[in-house]
């Protein structure tokens, strides 16, 4: 008893999953070129002087549950965090992870735990991946000292949040210090680019893999997108044309 | 030592394509629910679970966190102090009164978030005034001409009430026709980054349960 939107959803799922493949081989033999996102060049340069002044990066993880449709931004962010532990392996402080969900907390120390073993670091703080709050205010004021108190000199925020996300962009703009933002929430994305230094919106969440490590399966995933997207235009395109030419509802 | 690192991967990919199938296969011939589905939600059942548990680990990782500030006299070790005292306080409260531990959300925690909340529409409007000073260009122009726009059409001014052509006509069509259409534009971008993030997933190649090795 499978109806024609069960059937629908299988099939874009099949679509993007066979695109992913073969991109991604095709990737492997020649990269493509993304359009420049500056947020992303500037993480770089901000990670790099995390590593020679000795500095912390703070990476927050939002409250998105991982049992939830909203991890997916989260899941983003600990991929990231994983690719800023490496790059930051040759400093002094490992990164710091905060986040409002408990699975999302295990997870964070469980990456940077992984992180610390490749690198030069000799101990691993378990402390590193911090639960700081259940409730989205109480994360915020949770992860609020963390910006101030803990010697760090860049942050990013990747994941679900909601308004709160501006009380952690305003902490990280009295410290005078760098701030990637992105969120999949709308209400966070308007908030986000009245007030991050660096704000990512919408699907630019989802790139950061693609644009901070560059292999070919976030390449694929990132064309992958854009192809579904056009898709996407060209079936309500067609639908409006056809609900005017015959006045299909 | 190899098996340490497939099966892990194994299971999480099985898994996963099990909830997924239930999402799409919901229904058996007979028209109840089919057997993935039921899979699917006793998978997620035991997700719930073990959530659960998470939270436990993560309020023993909070009280360690405030605990070593304590310890180590840190700047704030007050406010930790304070954080490990109404921790225990509630949950002793809890135990002895578990029927009237609603009250401590409902007068203690509701009101610090509400003011919070005041605060951010504080934080927002001088940021907003500064957004200009930190990135002036076109967008930015327009996204503060709209916001002022917005808000002149939402609240009524003092002796003049609504403002005639922006209440009634400028702030519906800001609001209902452009702002609507172009957040759908960014909720399927959204939607699109979350369906690749999960087939990578799916695919193995992202795996947050292994560290993202």
């Amino acid at each position: 008893m499978t109806n024609i939107l069960e059937l629908a959803g299988i099939g874009v799922v099949l679509l993007s999953a066979v695109l992913l493949v073969v991109l991604s081989i095709i990737y492997r033999k020649k990269s493509p070129t993304f359009r420049d996102i500056p947020a992303f060049t500037r993480l770089r340069l901000a990670v790099g002087r995390v590593v020679e002044d000795g500095s912390r990066l703070h990476l927050s993880l939002g409250h998105g549950s991982l049992t939830s449709p909203q991890s997916a931004s989260a899941l983003a962010g600990l991929a990231l965090l994983r690719r800023l532990a490496n790059l930051t392996s040759a400093g002094d402080q490992p990164p710091i992870a905060s986040s409002g969900d408990a699975l999302m907390t295990i997870l964070a120390q469980d990456t940077l735990h992984s992180a610390a073993k490749s690198s030069v670091q000799t101990s691993f703080d378990l402390n590193a991946g911090r639960l700081t709050g259940l409730t989205p205010f109480s994360y915020a004021s949770g992860a609020i000292p963390i910006i101030h108190d803990e010697k760090v000199s860049a942050n990013v925020l990747m994941g679900n949040f909601g308004v709160e996300a501006g009380l952690l962009t305003d902490a990280a703009e009295r410290e005078s210090t760098f701030m990637l933002a992105g969120s999949d929430n709308l209400s966070a994305q308007a908030v986000i680019y009245a007030s991050a230094q660096e704000p990512l919106i919408g699907e630019e969440v989802f790139a950061t893999g693609a644009y901070v490590e560059a292999n070919s399966i976030q390449a694929a995933s990132l064309t992958v997108q854009d192809i579904l997207r056009w898709l996407i235009i060209a079936s309500i395109l067609i639908g409006s044309l056809l609900t005017l030419i015959m006045g299909v509802k | 030592m190899r098996l340490r690192g497939v099966l892990p991967t194994a299971i999480a990919i099985a898994s996963g394509l099990l909830v997924l199938a239930g999402y799409f296969l919901t229904h058996s011939e007979s028209g109840g629910l089919s057997l993935l589905a039921e899979i699917q939600m006793t998978m997620l059942n035991w997700a719930v679970i073990l959530a659960g548990f998470a939270i436990l680990i993560g309020i023993i990782n909070l009280s360690m966190v405030h605990f070593k500030k304590i310890q180590d006299k840190k700047k704030g070790s007050v406010y930790s102090l304070l954080l490990i005292f109404s921790l225990i306080t509630t949950f002793v409260f809890g135990l002895l009164e578990p029927a009237r531990v609603k009250i401590v959300f409902t007068m203690i925690q509701l009101p610090v978030e509400a003011s919070l909340m005041a605060l951010l529409a504080i934080t927002l409007t001088y940021a907003s005034i500064r957004l200009l000073h930190r990135r002036f260009d076109l967008i930015s122009v327009i996204f503060l001409i709209t916001s002022v726009l917005v808000m002149l059409g939402t609240i009524p001014l003092p002796l003049l009430g609504n403002i005639p052509g922006i209440s009634n006509w400028l702030r519906p069509i800001l609001s209902r026709v452009v702002a609507t259409s172009g957040a759908r534009g960014i909720l399927l971008g959204v939607a699109l980054g979350t369906l690749t993030t999960g087939l990578r997933i799916l695919f193995g190649t992202d795996r947050p349960y292994e560290g993202n090795k």
